[in-house]
Order: C-alpha cells, then structure tokens, then sequence
C-alpha cells in the first residue's frame, strides 16, 4: 500500500516484453536456403502438389476423371459418380480430413503448415524463384534496399512474371477441375472462356500472386486459424522441432580453435533464425510462427558439424522427452486413438457409402388432390406419380410392381409394370392403385413400389413405402 | 510495430490546445485512406456505368445501358429459348402422339399446370377432384360427353351445357318419389319393375337411354346425360338431392331451385396448343378412355 513506485519497479513491469516481438509484416523476411535432411523432404513432400497440376488430364470412361460439374450437378471421381443426393458424404470426407488433422497434430504437431500446406509450399516456390534471380538472402536485402536501376528492373521483372506464371497455372489448374480442362485451355487462349471461368482464374492468380509472393508467413500468422488452435491440439508428447536449453545454454561466440568451457553448446550464430521461413527464434521455445519445416535443424546440425559437436542441439522432441522421458506408444496415448477411432468411422462410412450408391434413386409422391377418387363402379382410385432418377449412362429397363398385404384388394391398373428409365434422366410418370370394391370398407393400408431391374440390371431392386388412401 | 508504440513519440501538433489536451496531426491509418479513396471512385465509376439521374418520366440511361426490365426480359427470352424446341414439337404434333411420348407428355403436362390454375382449378379444384355436387370430378372416371382427347378438346373449345327439364309441374310426387327410389336402387342392383314402369312412363328413357346408361355408354344421341347405372352422383346422392334433380331439372331458365351445369366456351380465351396441354394434363388425371 504505503510502496512508492520506484522507476525500476516500472521497468520491470517492460522487462518480459523487452523480448516479445510481433511480426506484422513491416519486414520483409529473407530466408536463407540451406540444403539438408528435412529440406529433402520438404522438397519430397512439395512434389506431391504436382498431382494438383496432371490430375485434371486424366480420363476415365470417355469424361475427365475428376470433374466437379457444378451446372449438372454431377460429381465425377474416376469411376464413380455422385449426384447432389450422395453429399453427405462430403460430410464425412470433411471430418476425415479433419482428424487427420488432428491426429497429426497431436503426434508431430504442425508438420502439415511445415511440408505440405499450399501456403508454404507456394511460398517456398515463390522464395526458390526470388533466390535464384535475386541472389541469396543478403544480396536480396541489399537489392531491396539500393536504389533503382536498370538491373534491379530487370530482376524484379524476371521474378514478377515468373510468379504470375505460376499464378496463371494455379489458376487454370483449379478451375479444370470444374470444366473440361483441354476445352477451358483452348477458352483462356481464344479469350472466350465464360465469365465464370475468368473471375475464378483471376480469383485464384490474385490470391496466389499476393499471398504467395507478398503476404507469405503474415498469413500464417495473422489469417490462419490452424496456428491459433495449435495449442489446445498438441500435449506434452507431441514432437516439435525444441532447442534444448540445458546443453546449449549459456550462450556464447566461439572464438578461434578454443572453446569457452563456460558457455553451452549453443555458439549464438543465430542460423536457425536466418533460415527460418517465418521469422521465428526457436531458441525462445514454440511460437506461434513456427510452422514446424524443420529448417533450423538442418541449420543447427550443419553448424554443430563444423564447431566438432555432436547434432541435435535442435531437433524433434517432446517436452517429455527433453525432461529425459521416454515418448510412450502411440496406442497408449489417448488423443491418437480417439482420433484414429473418429477417422476410421467416418472412413468406413465414406466406403460404405461409395460402395452402395444406389444408380437409381426412387421417390413415389401420393396425389393429395384428391387424396383419392370415386370410379364409377364404386372402387377407390389413389394416384400416384413415379419419380425415379436413373443415375447411370445407360437406359435402364424395370418392371414395376406393388407389395400389399392384400392382393385382391389393392391392385395397379392400366399399366404393364415395364418401365424404361432413361439415362441420366429423371421423367416422372403417374400409376392408379384401385381398391376392389367388395362392399367391404377398405382402410387406408401401406403399398410398396417395387423396381425391379431388367436383363443385365437382375438384381437391382428399389423399393419405396407409400400409402393406399380410402375414405372412412 | 506494438513494440515501439509503447514509448511515447512526439507528434506534430495543430497548434490548437484546449485544458493541456493537445490536437495531434496524426494522419487516419493508410489503410484507411485507401479506403477512402477506393470507395469515392466506386461511386464515380458506378454513376457513370447505371442510371443514376432520375429524368422527368424515367432516368439516364448509364453507360452499360442496364436495365432491370431489360434483365428481366433477356432471363425472359433465355427460359423461352429452352422451351422452344419442346413448344414446337407440341404445336405440330396431335394431342394422342404427345402423350405417346413420356418426355413429351411430361412436359406437356408440367406446361399445363398454369393453364389450368388459372382457367380450370376454381371449379374443378387443383387435382381435378371437383366439388361435390356442384362441379363435376375430371380424376374420375365418369364422363358425360366422353373422355378420349378429342372430346375432352372439344369441351374445353366449346364449352357443355347440360339439359334436364324439371319435372315438378309435369309428373305427380308419387311417381317422382319412386323415380328416386329407383335412381337410388339402380347402382346397388335391385331396381324394382315398378321402378323400371315409372322410368319408361315418365320418359326418362329419352335422355337416359333404355338401360339408364346415359350419355357416354349410349353414342352421341345421349351426349350429357347421366349413367344413372354408376356409383357417381353429379348433384349428390342423398335422396333429397336426387329429388330435387328431378322436380326442377337442370339449367332450366325461370325455375328458382334448378341445377345449374353451365362449362364455359373457352376456345376464345385459350389458344389451341393451350387447350391440347389441357386435354392431356385432364385425359392423365385418373380416369381417361
């Protein structure tokens, strides 16, 4: 109560923050590019986008094999085709994707944004291209930095047009997956593509040139939810590229061949931080910057090489572990299998699901003005109207027929039950059940229609539960 | 950037200062300013592209030359173009050969819907159920003209008005309450002779035909007469309704409690291709021959 803030007091209060460095962009980060183990990877893990670009030349069965045509309504994935009434699957593919999220997360944290994510991958394109026109990350500062000439004009061009190469290529890549990919190239050179087309391509260019070539870690930063979640997904057993305090601190400069015996292992060359994609000083322990690339250990291992110490001064560890505690299995760790679990369900659902789509998707609709009709011997007329959408490519041949409990009763009139369903179709028709007039009150009873399919569909069996409407 | 905000900077002043509280220069966030700017040119650009300046009877025109209605008539003239090859297939086919085709047909009958919620619903009712004792039911299938597509077609074209004369005056009540008896018996089979007497004495059997069949099972001397045979009642089946049927006829002009059955001509308010969407639409509601 009676204390007089002293300045010091107050100073105090600033000491933490003194360290606390928020990247906002202000900067632009050079990263510098060294080679190593978990820079092969990445490049590995980044080839796979490659599959992005080729997929949508691939043909199957006379159309593209992954189409999404919006305007028909159809979604074609290889063999398979799945018409708007099969989306639920959607859901599950999403939860699916979202525990692999999860569970990787929870095993080696974000080693997602590390290796595979678009942004940073189209970043990491987007810096290789900047490293090899501009030069290296500190030729790049100092060419930011100079005035201009003609040849930073022409770097800066060179590096422009490459990127919105890519840009343009992203763009049309995506797109194709909407339309006929050789069709929509032949469009964008004739300038013909419909408008659709180009707002998504010009869409896509912008967003690819702008986050890719300027935005770059800001989005992970500052636009990703990922990161923010990153904490509530990781524990304790997680592995996360960690700089181990205990041998590297106190810091300290290595001076000529003798070593201080009095400082750790860490020799405060700040590598890990030069090579870093975003900006991040490992050594401070996770960030939320940290995309988990595994660049500062390449770094730091080459370093520790070249001052004759032993690797792994950074590397992937769990906190457990620095603390000299042995990681446990991975069935033992409750995250991971409940995980897993959620994955397997929503994987068995996706396989059921494309195993058992149905090529004819049937609804009977009871006329309901009038629910039924006098016939002028007296029997009750109900009408119904056949809505039934033939999925495949082909006509497709079926007898229709009811199921009631009584027969006698209950029957279809005016109709041979042979029905062609035509391809790719969905044309309705109406069918009269009469209800037998026997001077008996007939109460309102269940009816099943029944398709059954024809020929080479044998086999193929539809039903649909409706009700045989009298009056009371 | 937060880092460095955190120590007091000096800033440029106005020069103004009220109680110690300083007016700073500080410029809005550029962010902000191209905001600013960006939204100023949007309105520019979008004054000079739509109509923008109201005129006495309309406004300009815009550079665009855009229009709400000249929207609407293009999204108009789209829906049309879709519909033409299947319009033209329906105007130069029969009413018989368009039902043949189920794609036709549907569409034929899809086509209809308007058409006929406009023209036919208010008395036949949205599913052609009629209404009891007033207007006749088209999902049945009792017809008094007949119910192939030519004649439905010509109902429509030219419009039925039905005949029955009253019989109150003319027949004493004795004979008229048989005459009910028997028209209640007949559908459940047990007519009596008499009943049958009466029928031919009063001459009933002029209309109706000898086995009190009516129109549609007797040819085109009976055309709107009853089949006094079936389960369908055109005015109810109570014995009061079938009573009343006969003491005051249908459509008589001068007698107050006749029935009226008046379907109107309208050959001049639909167009022919109209009237064969309806037939078909009608001909496929349950009860066509």
């Amino acid at each position: 109560m009676g204390d007089i803030k002293t300045k010091a007091s107050y100073d105090e209060l600033y000491s933490d923050s003194q360290h606390y460095h928020v990247n906002t962009g202000a900067e632009t980060i050079h990263a510098k590019r060294i080679p190593g183990f978990f820079r092969n990877i990445k490049w590995f893990t980044m080839s796979l986008w490659s599959l992005f670009f080729l997929s949508p030349y691939l043909q199957w069965n006379h159309h593209q094999a992954i189409l999404f045509d919006i305007p028909a309504r159809k979604f074609y994935l290889f063999g398979a085709t799945i018409w708007p009434q099969d989306v639920w699957m959607l859901s599950l593919v999403l939860i699916l994707l979202a525990m692999t999220l999860f569970g990787v997360t929870a095993v080696a944290g974000r080693v997602f944004c590390g290796y595979f994510c678009f942004q940073t991958v189209w970043t990491d394109v987007f810096t290789w291209i900047e490293d090899k026109v501009e030069g290296n990350a500190m030729q790049r500062r100092k060419l930011d930095r100079a005035a201009w000439s003609v040849e930073k004009l022409q770097k800066k061009v060179i590096k422009h047009s490459a990127w919105l190469l890519i840009a343009v290529l992203t763009g049309v890549t995506f797109t194709a997956y909407f339309t006929e990919a050789s069709q929509l190239w032949y469009d964008v050179f004739h300038l013909s593509a419909p408008l659709i087309a180009w707002i998504v391509i010009g869409m896509f260019i912008a967003g690819t040139y702008v986050f890719a070539g300027f935005m770059r870690e800001q989005v992970c930063f500052w636009l990703c939810p990922y990161a923010r979640i990153q904490s509530v997904m990781i524990d304790k057993d997680t592995i996360i590229p960690t700089y181990d305090l205990e041998r590297g601190e106190p810091r300290g400069k290595v001076s000529g061949a003798s070593v201080n015996a009095t400082t750790g292992d860490c020799i405060d060359c700040k590598m890990c931080v030069g090579v870093c994609p975003t900006g991040v000083d490992i050594r401070e322990g996770l960030s939320e910057g940290c995309i988990t690339c595994g660049m500062c250990i390449d770094a730091c291992d080459s370093i520790m090489v070249k001052v004759n110490k032993p690797i792994g001064l950074i590397r992937y560890a769990s906190q457990k572990q620095m603390e000299g505690i042995v990681l446990p299995p991975l069935w033992k760790r409750p995250r991971v299998l409940v995980y897993s679990l959620i994955f397997l369900l929503a994987l068995s659902g996706i396989v059921y699901g494309l195993s058992h789509i149905s090529p004819v998707e049937l609804t009977v609709v009871h006329e309901r003005q009038p629910l039924f009709t006098r016939m002028s011997d007296g029997s009750i007329q109900n009408k119904y109207t056949i809505k039934a959408v033939n999925k495949m490519e082909q006509d497709l041949p079926m007898t229709l027929r009811i199921v009631v409990d009584d027969p006698a009763k209950v029957m279809l009139v005016e109709h041979d039950g042979k029905v062609v369903l035509k391809a790719e179709k969905l044309v309705p028709f109406a069918v009269f059940l009469r209800g037998a007039h026997d001077g008996t009150r007939l109460e309102n009873q269940p009816v099943t229609f029944v398709l059954e399919g024809l020929g080479e569909y044998e086999g193929l069996v539809i039903r649909y539960d409706s009700v045989f409407v009298s009056p009371k | 950037m937060s880092a460095q905000n955190r120590k007091p900077v000096k800033v440029e002043d106005t020069g103004h200062e009220w109680d110690g509280i300083r007016e700073l220069t500080n410029p809005p966030p550029r962010w902000w300013m191209i905001t600013l700017h960006a939204s100023w040119i949007w309105c520019v650009i979008y004054f000079l592209l739509y109509p923008s300046i109201p005129l006495l009877h309309s406004s300009n025109e815009g550079l665009l030359g855009w229009t709400q209605i000249k929207e609407f008539k293009e999204a108009v003239a789209e829906n049309d173009a879709v519909k033409a090859p299947y319009m033209e297939k329906l105007k130069a086919m029969d009413a018989s050969a368009i039902e043949a085709d189920p794609e036709l047909r549907n569409f034929a009958e899809s086509a209809a819907k308007a058409v006929y919620g406009d023209n036919c619903a208010a008395c036949h009712g949205t599913g052609g159920e009629g209404a009891q004792g007033l207007f006749p039911t088209l999902a049945d299938d009792d017809w008094l003209y007949g119910g192939d597509l030519d004649t439905i077609t010509e109902s429509i074209t030219e419009g039925r008005m039905g005949n029955m004369p009253a019989h109150i005056d003319a027949v004493d009540d004795a004979t008229i309450q048989t005459l009910a008896d028997f028209v209640l018996a007949l559908p459940e089979g047990n007519a009596t002779d008499a009943g049958w007497a009466a029928f031919n004495d009063v001459g009933c059997t002029g209309c109706h035909g000898d086995n009190a069949q009516g129109g549609a099972l007797n040819g085109d001397n009976y055309a709107g007469s009853v089949n006094l045979t079936d389960r369908i009642w055109r005015f109810g089946g109570s014995r009061d309704d079938v009573l009343r049927t006969i003491r005051y006829g249908v459509n008589q002009e001068g007698v107050e409690q006749t029935r009226s059955a008046i379907m109107p001509v309208f050959g001049e308010k639909l167009s022919p291709e109209q009237i064969k969407i309806l037939a078909i639409k009608i001909h496929a509601m349950g009860g066509g021959q």
